[in-house]
């Protein structure tokens, strides 16, 4: 019950992003376009800094995440369909996970996008290790995405909920964030220092770990007034 | 709302009346268990809402004023994710839904697409999907024309003949004469009138209402 | 509570009377001289702050599953207090910072840490100025998370700083290396908290007269 729940509020995200595709299309466009506008912000004798990049990446995804969580949760918003699915029969965590996965699958396909072209806009060498890099990003969106999904389904009756929710969620992510640029960086010396990407990798699962049980636990008495 | 204390048995009507702002929706809303009242509890038979959980859940049905449908998919897409939702089979339910509802010509227009009274229709049956024996209506007349109004008021009867509990808001006192069996009337966030209805609602309870 | 009330006064003014007599009385350290002295008043500032954040956090605990508003008193008397003492303490931080070795901000592990939770729970506050009825619960999801997040964020950015040199003459201070020292420093740490408790404690029966007279005036309106 409670996976099947949650996959059918996963399929039926998808059913609705599928008609538009607005959600994926604005928040990879977006991603690019702060990609673009770091290049240009962080500049060293007139190229682009090569140590950006790892740094770069990661806010790129903080900053296009948050805005897709927002569009994500103002479709609930519209005619109070978050009402309705808390009404199901079905363990209200297990719509926090659907929705967790959901975004997951958003950023996930912008990182997809993103990665490459970092990587060609810095030089930067982002496949050296793609396993590894691969289990930063999990890990890392995973994180940010965990409390970020818990933060805007309890905004979604607030006001001011556009500026709260970066505001709630930032403070609050910086060890993935740190944990994500450190060990990026760390995949992009040369030789990769693959023992520190690991080690950061074990921080940033740590971090879900705690984080996840801490939203299924408090999902409930969040959503209901 | 405060001090509120009212006792619901199957077969009933309820309605539940009051002017608007009286707090007619945060008490469907408790009954719904979406909202957990600050003091007091719920309690279904003998146990607490709480305790039961999804259970519970499973045989209350809503219709909010919001209405709770996904604008940009079908008819029938939001019937057949609602009716999976409740553990139940799409291929049964959806398509008799859809024609109580009056909609089967339009089962794969977006739901953006409809009139107020076509998706007050919908909501009803979304609600209903899945043979609740709690119904909770908020405003649910709400852009139905006249021959609408009198079958969703057909529903509810044989509803309640069913043995479900109906409960049904609304502000509108000539909707709910003969109607409902029970008047619970709501002033001020406290329950000014519980009694078994008599007709001529209007009448009896107007000054009530004015205040 | 109300009977340790003015006991705890009077053994937080006594205490504040006793410190800087007991400071000015402690030996000068070596390199530093007068200035070491902030430490007195900025470790007790996060010693302080610390505590608040944990009366914070477990009441917003208790708030959100039990749904208790005395909780939620606490919970918002823990945010208040804790935003004070860490404003003190990134204060004088700095202050002692460019004094002691020319910079006004270095990344130190402690300082960031605290100003991170001091961003969390000033956010805490303003989702509950802000964010519309029913923000308690928001601010106390808030204040759980962060609390949550501490030791990550300090296991982080230490592990961040030790790829570059530190300057911190901190842990030194903190192992006692300096005779003397002692007492005031633990008169000042307990002054600190003790002051952070009786605040609190006055800014709970605050919350709760207002909650009080909340429903009186509901009471009143609908009689």
């Amino acid at each position: 019950m409670f996976l099947r729940t949650a996959l059918l509020v996963l399929r039926k995200d998808a059913a609705i992003e599928a008609k538009s595709w607005e959600v994926l299309t604005t928040t990879v466009f977006f991603a690019v376009s702060a990609v673009l506008v770091f290049s240009f912000a962080f500049v060293k004798e007139g190229e682009p800094l090569e140590d950006a990049a790892a740094g770069i990446l990661w806010i790129a995804v903080a900053f296009s995440g948050t805005l897709a969580l927002g569009r994500t949760f103002e479709r609930e918003r519209y005619a109070e369909t978050l009402r309705a699915l808390l009404l199901g029969p079905a363990p209200r965590p297990a719509l926090y996970v659907g929705k967790l996965l959901g975004i997951l699958a958003v950023l996930g396909i912008a990182e997809l996008l993103l990665t490459p072209l970092v990587a060609l806009l810095f030089h930067a060498a982002l496949f050296a290790r793609p396993g590894l890099m691969a289990a930063l990003l999990v890990t890392g969106t995973t994180g940010f995405g965990c409390v970020g999904t818990l933060f805007a389904a309890m905004l979604v009756r607030a006001r001011s909920r556009d500026v709260l929710l970066p505001i709630l969620l930032y403070p609050i992510t910086i060890p993935v964030i740190i944990a994500g640029v450190r060990g990026t960086s760390a995949l992009l010396a040369s030789p990769p220092d693959e023992a520190t990407a690991v080690m950061w990798i074990g921080i940033l699962t740590a971090f879900d770990v705690v984080f996840v049980t801490l939203a299924l636990w408090t999902f409930e008495p969040l959503m209901t007034d | 709302m405060s001090h509120v204390s009212l006792t619901l048995a199957r077969g009933d009507i309820v309605g539940l009346l009051g002017p608007n702002g009286a707090g007619k929706s945060t008490l469907v809303g408790m009954l719904a268990t979406l909202v957990s009242p600050s003091a007091g509890e719920v309690r279904f038979g003998d146990r607490g809402a709480g305790a039961l959980g999804g259970e519970l859940r499973r045989r209350i049905g809503l219709l909010a004023h919001e209405l709770y449908l996904y604008p940009e998919l079908s008819a029938r897409q939001n019937l057949t994710f609602f009716a999976q939702m409740y553990g139940l089979d799409p291929r049964g339910v959806v398509d008799q839904a859809l024609e109580r509802a009056g909609l089967s010509a339009r089962a794969e227009d977006a739901v953006s697409e409809f009139s107020r009274g076509m998706r007050q229709r919908l909501a009803l049956e979304r609600a209903l999907l899945h043979g609740p024996r709690l119904v909770l209506l908020d405003e649910p007349f709400t852009g139905l024309d006249d021959s609408a109004v009198s079958l969703v008021a057909e529903r509810l009867r044989q509803l309640a003949a069913g043995g479900a509990i109906v409960v049904l808001a609304t502000h509108d006192l000539d909707l709910a004469d003969g109607l409902v069996s029970r008047v619970a009337l709501v002033q001020g966030g406290r329950l000014a009138v519980d009694e078994p209805a008599a007709p001529g609602l209007r009448a009896r309870y107007r000054s009530a209402i004015a205040h | 509570m109300k009977k340790l009330f003015v006991p705890l006064v009077v053994t937080v003014a006594a205490l504040f009377v006793a410190a800087p007599y007991m400071i000015a009385q402690a030996p000068y350290e070596s390199t530093m001289g007068l200035v070491q002295k902030i430490f007195y008043f900025h470790v007790p500032s996060w010693m302080a702050m610390y505590t608040a954040i944990a009366v914070c956090a477990i009441s917003s605990a208790v708030f959100l599953f039990k749904n208790n508003k005395t909780a939620d008193a606490y919970a918002v008397a823990g945010a208040e207090v804790a935003v004070l003492f860490g404003l003190m303490g990134l204060v004088s931080g700095p202050l002692w910072g460019r004094k002691a070795w020319g910079v006004w901000w270095q990344w130190d592990v402690r300082l960031t840490t605290a100003l991170l939770m001091e961003l969390i729970f000033i956010a805490c506050l303003l989702v509950r100025k802000y964010g519309g009825p029913g923000s308690e619960k928001l601010a106390a999801a808030t204040a759980l998370f962060g609390g949550a997040t501490a030791p990550f964020v300090y296991k982080s950015v230490d592990i961040w700083r030790t790829v570059h040199p530190k300057t911190s003459v901190v842990p030194e201070l903190l192992k006692g290396s300096m005779p003397g020292s002692g007492l005031p420093f633990a008169l000042s740490a307990i002054g600190f908290v003790l002051l952070a408790t009786l605040l609190m404690m006055v800014r709970v029966a605050l919350a709760r007269r207002q909650m009080a007279l909340d429903e009186l005036y509901l009471d009143y309106e609908e009689s």
